[in-house]
């Protein structure tokens, strides 16, 4: 039996192997003529590389009609939020290591909204549904002259979370009730105006709870948790509509 | 002409670009004249949301502090290039953008007694250099994002007129008595590949930076530099074009910014060895030394061997002794950055970080009401620029932190107001007969174009010689070998292709005319880096490696005079100067 000690090898830098990922991508283009169908691409990845690594890979490379939506690429912008897997995501915050890559890729448009173009959909009936949450601060107090409203740290926590929504749509268009009535609010709009709900600085919380009390509102939320699961941003949107939904019972904030 | 359908649109006020400053500008505008906005992309995917660490205001709501003092240190951070008069007026009317914003609903972190809290951040002291002190207003780590939020919030409140994912691609000039004046917007509805003239009075530009020149960049894909590039093509100067920013702590190999504000928490630049060098470069501020000094002690360590990892390529970010309810709290977005991207977790374990692309100082020249110069002196009447596309100047040679988020609520706010204004004056002027001819033409070029190269391919190239070339040191040599690079990209360019010929929602169109913005600027830059032979803020020179008040202490006057495919740029860009304005401040020696 030898004795060789193997000499410990000084930490040799390992560089990062690529390999050839498929991925599935729903095409769609409405001047064509032909209706939404899978297109296969296999594309060449590093195990760090995100979604919209290899979307850009595949469009700066292979077909460069492939169209989608992006911009900041690191999840704060909003821009590419789509179906990845069967689930809702940012595509610049999917790292290829974290899905199961024993099987092909699937990348579709999120759904709900209408399909403009391959993983482009029409954002205007999303922002349509914010903007009827009256998302903006409505304080009826002055504020003292050249100075800032004063708000507790704790009333400032109170709204915290939901402040954080970059309106990417993956709330909203991961909720089954959203699918099968564009009408519903859905949880984004939702999310918007409770940060406003919730804001002590706010005096019309009431005005929002009517809109959210309508047959359209909180109450056809279901509970069943996909919102919460596809926001890229952390936000507990099923608590937040909890929320709301007992300050309509309530009466007041 | 082709087919294609014109849109004819009339407003008094055109805002170009939604984010940070074109929305403060829309903010004062639309209640007081008919404004449209025209973004290439929704208001909130701007990038002002992607700012981090705060907003600059001398409240002094935690510790004594004053304008005063931030004019100072405003000025010496951009290395004595900075108009002192300028920075006078953002430091003094800091205060009151600040307010504006929390009365607007902006969620600032609070303090014990419920004012706006504040944090510390690179450059920013106690009377003149003494210590750092507490200046930036911060919500969490995600401050750009609360104010992109808040003014989108209430230009909804004003139903602000926006053209979303409308492309402007050319500025229509007509003359007025004489004076050339704006007329119009031409843009890309990109959802239908229509063409958009907006006839207007007057024209804002708040169309953001251009670090998309570069490889490794804090900045969005969609920073291409749309809006100086049109501006630069109608023959309008551009101003200290050669200084561009270098945020010390981008992810190592990507570029995504960690906020200076870690710093400003407590967080410590450290080598390989685990020794914390900003001491021996800054003693007195350290880490928070301003980003131009602390980018190339970075860089520095890398070269002599410091650097961490296994190719010693980049330093560390140590957050560790902030303690995970730091992080949490004030930290969360850009703790979740490491972990998502790196797979590191910032509360155990230091952060590898480099300098990325981050901020353009320079860029259209104004005044101090936001309104365009075509030379040192004379404006364009109806025509303004707020924001990162616009050079004013207040960062001179090197932004300090969270001034670029001040910068675009003073002066958006600013152009706003004169915008509206001068059109309860001003006539519609005339357009052309067929003011989208230049871009309709354009456009049809590139979909007819049938050679063989790709865009991806020449940007790619552009992006990799910028990185190696014009990055945070740069010699004559480097420069030159860019500049020859750029040219032969540009002969590269005119045999291009796209894939896509429809009109829907074209983004390979698109890019393809980005990236002609990104060769102009990426030319002029380079041009103007060449012929300043001084080391100053972020332009270092290593053949020049001191600062040289004597020759330089002007900004950069840069004209395109002739035709930008002549190989050599001095044929078709001629460079001026312009005087710095100061006002008590004498240029010293900047230690910090």
């Amino acid at each position: 039996m030898s004795n060789d000690v193997i000499e410990a090898t000084p930490e040799a830098p390992v560089a990062p192997q690529a390999f050839t990922v498929t991925l599935n991508i729903r095409r769609y283009d409405p001047d064509s003529g032909e209706e939404a169908h899978w297109q296969a691409f296999d594309v060449d990845v590093f195990p760090t590389d995100r979604i919209l690594d290899a979307l850009h890979k595949i469009k700066w490379e292979q077909d460069g009609s492939l169209t989608f939506r992006r911009s900041c690429a690191h999840g704060v912008c909003g821009s590419d939020a789509m179906r990845i897997n069967g689930r809702n995501r940012l595509a610049c915050k999917t790292l290829l290591k974290d899905l199961d890559l024993a099987q092909p890729i699937y990348v579709e448009a999120i759904k709900g909204l209408p399909l403009e173009k391959d993983l482009v959909v029409d954002m205007e009936p999303f922002f349509a549904s914010y903007r009827e949450v009256q998302p903006f601060l409505q304080a009826h107090s002055v504020p003292p002259k050249d100075k800032e409203r004063i708000q507790s740290v704790a009333d400032r926590a109170r709204f915290d979370d939901t402040t954080k929504c970059i309106l990417c749509a993956a709330c909203t268009s991961s909720c089954p009730v959203f699918w099968t009535d564009g009408q519903y609010f859905g949880p984004a709009a939702i999310v918007n105006a409770h940060r406003f709900i919730f804001d002590s600085r706010d005096d019309e919380a009431k005005v929002r709870l009517d809109i959210l009390n309508d047959k359209e509102g909180v109450w056809r939320c279901r509970t069943t948790f996909n919102c919460t699961e596809a926001c890229p941003r952390g936000i507990q949107i099923t608590a937040a509509i909890a929320e709301v939904k007992q300050a309509i019972i309530r009466g007041h904030r | 002409m082709t087919e294609t359908n014109v849109h004819h649109h009339q407003f008094d006020v055109v805002i170009v670009g939604a984010g940070g400053a074109g929305m403060r500008a829309a903010i004062e505008a639309a209640p007081k004249a008919n404004t449209a906005v025209i973004t290439k992309l929704y208001p909130t995917r701007s990038h002002t949301g992607a700012a981090q660490g705060g907003m600059a205001a001398a409240l002094a709501n935690v510790e004594e502090d004053n304008w005063e003092w931030h004019t100072f240190d405003t000025i010496k951070g951009g290395d004595y290039l900075v108009d002192q008069d300028a920075a006078e007026i953002l430091a003094k009317e800091a205060i009151d953008a600040v307010i504006d914003l929390e009365n607007m609903g902006l969620p600032f972190n609070r303090t014990p007694e419920g004012k706006i809290d504040q944090r510390r951040f690179g450059g920013h002291t106690r009377d003149h250099g003494k210590a750092p002190v507490r200046r930036a207003c911060y919500a969490a780590d995600r401050t750009g994002h609360m104010i992109l939020q808040t003014l989108f919030q209430n230009c909804v409140r004003l139903g602000v007129n926006f053209f979303n994912e409308y492309y402007a691609l050319d500025l229509i000039m007509s003359e007025v008595d004489g004076t050339q004046v704006p007329a119009g917007i031409v843009a890309l509805e990109l959802a239908t590949g229509e063409i958009h003239v907006f006839h207007a009075k007057a024209i804002t530009f708040a169309t953001g930076g251009f670090g998309k020149i570069y490889k490794t960049t804090s900045n969005a894909h969609t920073l291409t530099g749309d809006g100086v590039g049109i501006v630069w093509r109608k023959k309008l100067p551009l101003e200290d074009i050669e200084f561009f920013q270098f945020h010390p702590t981008g992810l190592a190999g990507l570029g995504i910014l960690l906020t200076e504000g870690a710093r400003g928490e407590g967080a410590i630049l450290r080598n390989a060895s685990g020794e914390r060098f900003m001491e021996r470069y800054a003693p007195t501020i350290k880490d928070l030394a301003p980003r131009d000094i602390v980018a190339r002690c970075m860089v520095q360590e890398v070269r002599e061997g410091r650097g961490a990892g296994p190719y010693q390529d980049y330093v560390l970010l140590d957050c560790t002794h902030l303690g995970a309810e730091v992080l949490e709290t004030k930290l969360p977005d850009i703790t979740e950055f490491a972990r998502t991207y790196l797979g590191i977790d910032p509360v155990v374990e230091p952060v590898p970080v480099m300098p990325t692309a981050h901020y353009a100082m320079g860029g259209i020249p104004t005044n101090n009401n936001a309104e365009v110069l075509s030379d040192n002196d004379t404006i364009v009447p109806g025509l303004y620029a707020a924001g990162e596309c616009a050079c004013v100047s207040v960062h001179g040679a090197n932004r300090l932190g969270t001034n670029s988020l001040l910068d675009i609520n003073v002066f958006g706010k600013r152009s706003g107001n004169n915008a509206a204004e001068y059109v309860k004056t001003a006539e519609f002027p005339p357009l052309p007969e067929h003011p989208e001819k230049f871009v309709v033409d354009m456009l049809q070029s590139f979909r007819d174009a049938t050679g063989t190269e790709s865009v991806a391919a020449i940007r790619k190239a552009l992006q990799e010689t910028m990185d190696a070339n014009a990055q945070v040191f740069r010699t004559d040599e480097t420069l030159a070998q860019v500049s020859k690079d750029i040219h032969g990209l540009r002969q590269r360019f005119a045999n291009v292709s796209i894939h896509d010929k429809g009109k829907r929602f074209n983004t390979d169109l698109l890019e393809a005319v980005e990236l002609g913005f990104l060769l102009d600027i990426a030319e002029v830059v380079v041009y103007a880096a060449r012929n300043r032979k001084e080391s100053r803020g972020g332009h270092m020179r290593e053949d020049f490696p001191n600062r040289d008040d004597e020759n330089y202490l002007k900004h950069t006057m840069a004209y395109l005079t002739g035709d930008p495919h002549s190989p050599d740029p001095a044929d078709h860009i001629k460079l001026d100067w312009k005087p710095v304005v100061i006002q008590g401040y004498q240029p010293m020696e900047r230690k910090y």
